[in-house]
C-alpha cells in the first residue's frame, strides 16, 4: 500500500472516500467493457463453440450448421495422417520447432548478444547497430515481407548477389530450404525487442559491479557470466514467454512464403487461416484456435504468475 | 582507467563484431532505401542512376494505391479515437473509483487479451462481424482494433495514472469541482503523456496489420495500403517493383515518423517493451 504524504493521519478520510463514485466508475468502464467483451471475450468462448459444429464458409452448413462433438478434434488428431505434410500435427510441429530456433535460440541468444556488445563499443557504432535492429523491428509487416522477397530473389536479390560477389554459389533459398528462411526471416525480425530488454537490464546493473571485475582483471566473458547474467535472469524468462508467445502466434511468414511451397512453412496461424478462409471449413478452422488459445493460456498463466510474484 | 594492449583489441573486436551485425541487419532493407529513387528499379540491389522521384508520382497516379492509404488513414485514425476514449476512461475508473474488484479486472482482462490473439480468433471474429452486418466496411476493422488493443491499452494507462498523486483531484474537489469536472480539467491535462504513448502505440499497431483487415475486407475500395501492398506482389503476375517500392516508403513513413517523435518525446525504451 501506498500513504499519501500529504494526508496527515488525523484528517485521514473515511474509509470509502474515492474520487470516482461507483456509479460514476461503471459509466466510465462501459465503453471499453463492451469492446472487450465483443471482440475478446466473446470470441473466446464462440470458438470453443463453433468448434463442436460442422459450420462451413459456403453452402447448407454456412446458416444451419450442426452439432457435430468431437468430430472437428479427432480429424485434426487423426493418428492416420497426422503427421502428414499439410495436417494439423505437421504444422504443430513446424511451429514447435520455429518458435525453439528462431526465438527462443535465434531471438533471445542474439539479442542477448547485441545488448552485451552495445555496453561497450563506441556510442556511434551503438547507434548505427541498433538502428537497423530497430528498423527490422518496427517497419511494417507487408513492407518487411516485400523487402526479403527481393532480398531473396534467386535472379536478381542482394542475397545471391552478395554470395556470387564472393565466390559462393547462388541458390533459390525460398523454394530449397522454406523452413530455414522464416526461421532466419523471423530471428531478424523479433532480435530488436530481446535486444531492448536486455539493454535496459543490463544498464540497471550498478557500474560499480564491473567497476570491481575490471579491477580484478575479470574479462568480459567473465564478467558476463558471473555478474551481468545472473544478474538479468529475471529478465531473461519475461524475454523467453512473451517471444515464445508472440512467435506462436505469429502470422508474419504467410506474407514471406504463403505456407509454402507444399506446406513446409504452414505454421498453425496459417494452417488457421487455410483451413478456414481457404478450404471454408469454419468448424475445424474453429478447433484449431481453441487449441491454439490453450496453449496461449499456459504460456500466459505463466507469464502473469512470475508478474504478480515480482509485484508481491 | 588505462587499457591493457588486450582490452583494446577486445574493445575493436567488439565494435568489428556490433557492426558486422548491423550491417547483417541492414542488408535486406538497404534495397528499400535506393529502389523507391531508381526509376529502373527491378528486384536487384542498384544504386539509382539519376535518383528521381518519378516512382511516388507514379503511386500518386495510381487511385488504388491512393484510396488504400487513405483507407488505412481512416481505419488507423478511427481506431486510435476509439481506444484512446475508451482506454482513458476504464483506466481512470480502474485507478480511482471504489468499484470492488478492479484487481481482478486486470488480470482476467490481461490474461484474456493475451490468450485471444487475432491468428487464434480469427474464426469468431469473422462470425462476430458477419452476424453484425459489418462485413467489408472500415467499422469492422476499426471495431475489431479497437477491442483487441483496449486491455493492453488500459493497463499501460492505469499503470500510468496510478502513478500521479490523487491529491491533484482531491484539491480540485475540495474547491467544489464535480468529479467529471475534476477529470476533465484536472486530471485529463495531467494523464495526457500517457494517452499520447497509448494512442502512439495502437496507431502504429493499426497501421501495420495485415490479417484483420485481410481476412474482414473483400473490395477494393475499402482495402488499407497493408493488403494492397501484399495484393500488388502476391496477385499481380510479376510485380510492378518500381511501383512498390516508393508505395511502400510511403506507407512507412508515420511509423518512422511516430518512431522519432517517441524516442525523442519519451526515450524509446518505454514504447519499445509495449508493442504486442
Amino acid at each position: 500500500m501506498t500513504t499519501d504524504l500529504n494526508t496527515a493521519p488525523a484528517r485521514r478520510k473515511p474509509r470509502n472516500f474515492a474520487l470516482l463514485s461507483a456509479r460514476a466508475g461503471a459509466a466510465f468502464l462501459t465503453p471499453a467493457g463492451i469492446l472487450v467483451s465483443v471482440f475478446v471475450i466473446v470470441p473466446f468462448f464462440w470458438v470453443i463453440f463453433v468448434s463442436f459444429t460442422n459450420r462451413t464458409l459456403l453452402g447448407r452448413t454456412a446458416l444451419n450448421p450442426e452439432f457435430v462433438g468431437l468430430a472437428n478434434y479427432l480429424a485434426l488428431f487423426d493418428p492416420a495422417t497426422f503427421f502428414q505434410r499439410g495436417q494439423f500435427g505437421f504444422s504443430l510441429i513446424l511451429t514447435t520447432q520455429f518458435v525453439l530456433a528462431s526465438a527462443l535460440i535465434g531471438q533471445a541468444l542474439l539479442g542477448l548478444l547485441l545488448a552485451w556488445l552495445i555496453q561497450t563499443v563506441p556510442p556511434w557504432v551503438k547507434r548505427i547497430t541498433e538502428t537497423f535492429v530497430i528498423a527490422a523491428w518496427i517497419l511494417p509487416e507487408v513492407v518487411i515481407g516485400f523487402a526479403w522477397f527481393a532480398f531473396l530473389d534467386r535472379d536478381q536479390g542482394t542475397l545471391n548477389m552478395l554470395l556470387e560477389s564472393v565466390g559462393l554459389p547462388p541458390g533459390d533459398f525460398l523454394l530449397d530450404s522454406p523452413f530455414w528462411v522464416i526461421v532466419v526471416f523471423n530471428t531478424w525480425r523479433g532480435a530488436a525487442f530481446s535486444m531492448m530488454l536486455f539493454n535496459s537490464a543490463f544498464s540497471s546493473i550498478p557500474p560499480s559491479y564491473f567497476q570491481a571485475a575490471d579491477v580484478a582483471g575479470a574479462s568480459s566473458w567473465q564478467k558476463f557470466r558471473d555478474i551481468g547474467l545472473p544478474l538479468i535472469r529475471g529478465h531473461i524468462v519475461t524475454d523467453l514467454i512473451l517471444i515464445t508467445m508472440w512467435t506462436f502466434n505469429t502470422f508474419t511468414p504467410f506474407l514471406l512464403t504463403n505456407g509454402g511451397p507444399s506446406y513446409r512453412t504452414e505454421l498453425v496461424s496459417i494452417y488457421n487461416y487455410r483451413v478456414a478462409f481457404q478450404d471454408f471449413q469454419f468448424g475445424k478452422g474453429a478447433a484449431v484456435g481453441v487449441i491454439m488459445m490453450l496453449i496461449n493460456l499456459a504460456f500466459a498463466l505463466v507469464y502473469l504468475s512470475l508478474g504478480r510474484k515480482k509485484r508481491a | 582507467m588505462k587499457l591493457t594492449l588486450p582490452a583494446f583489441i577486445g574493445r575493436i573486436a567488439f565494435s568489428a563484431l556490433a557492426a558486422l551485425i548491423g550491417a547483417i541487419f541492414a542488408l535486406p532493407l538497404l534495397w528499400f532505401l535506393f529502389a523507391p529513387f531508381n526509376a529502373r528499379a527491378e528486384l536487384g540491389l542498384a544504386l539509382p542512376d539519376p535518383w528521381t522521384l518519378s516512382n511516388f508520382v507514379t503511386v500518386f497516379g495510381n487511385s488504388f494505391a491512393v484510396q488504400a492509404l487513405w483507407n488505412s488513414f481512416i481505419q488507423a485514425v478511427g481506431g486510435v479515437i476509439l481506444v484512446g476514449a475508451a482506454a482513458t476512461l476504464a483506466a481512470y475508473a480502474l485507478s480511482r473509483s471504489s468499484i470492488p474488484g478492479k484487481g481482478a479486472v486486470t488480470y482476467i482482462l490481461l490474461l484474456f487479451s493475451s490468450v485471444v490473439s487475432g491468428s487464434a480468433a480469427m474464426v469468431p471474429i469473422f462470425l462476430i462481424i458477419s452476424a453484425a452486418g459489418l462485413m467489408d466496411t472500415h467499422l469492422a476493422v476499426i471495431l475489431t482494433f479497437a477491442g483487441g488493443l483496449l486491455p493492453t491499452a488500459m493497463f499501460i494507462l492505469r499503470d500510468f495514472i496510478d502513478s500521479i498523486p490523487k491529491s491533484y483531484e482531491e484539491s480540485a474537489m475540495v474547491t467544489g469541482a464535480s468529479p467529471v469536472q475534476a477529470f476533465f480539467d484536472v486530471a485529463l491535462p495531467v494523464i495526457r503523456p500517457g494517452i499520447v504513448v497509448v494512442v502512439v502505440w495502437s496507431f502504429v499497431n493499426i497501421w501495420g496489420s495485415f490479417l484483420i483487415p485481410f481476412i474482414l475486407l473483400r473490395s477494393d475500395k475499402n482495402m488499407p495500403a497493408a493488403v494492397a501492398i501484399y495484393s500488388f506482389y502476391s496477385e499481380a503476375g510479376t510485380p510492378v517493383v518500381t511501383l512498390l517500392a516508393a508505395y511502400s516508403l510511403i506507407y512507412s513513413l508515420p511509423v518512422i515518423a511516430l518512431y522519432l517523435f517517441v524516442s525523442w518525446k519519451f526515450g524509446f525504451r518505454f514504447f519499445g517493451g509495449i508493442k504486442a
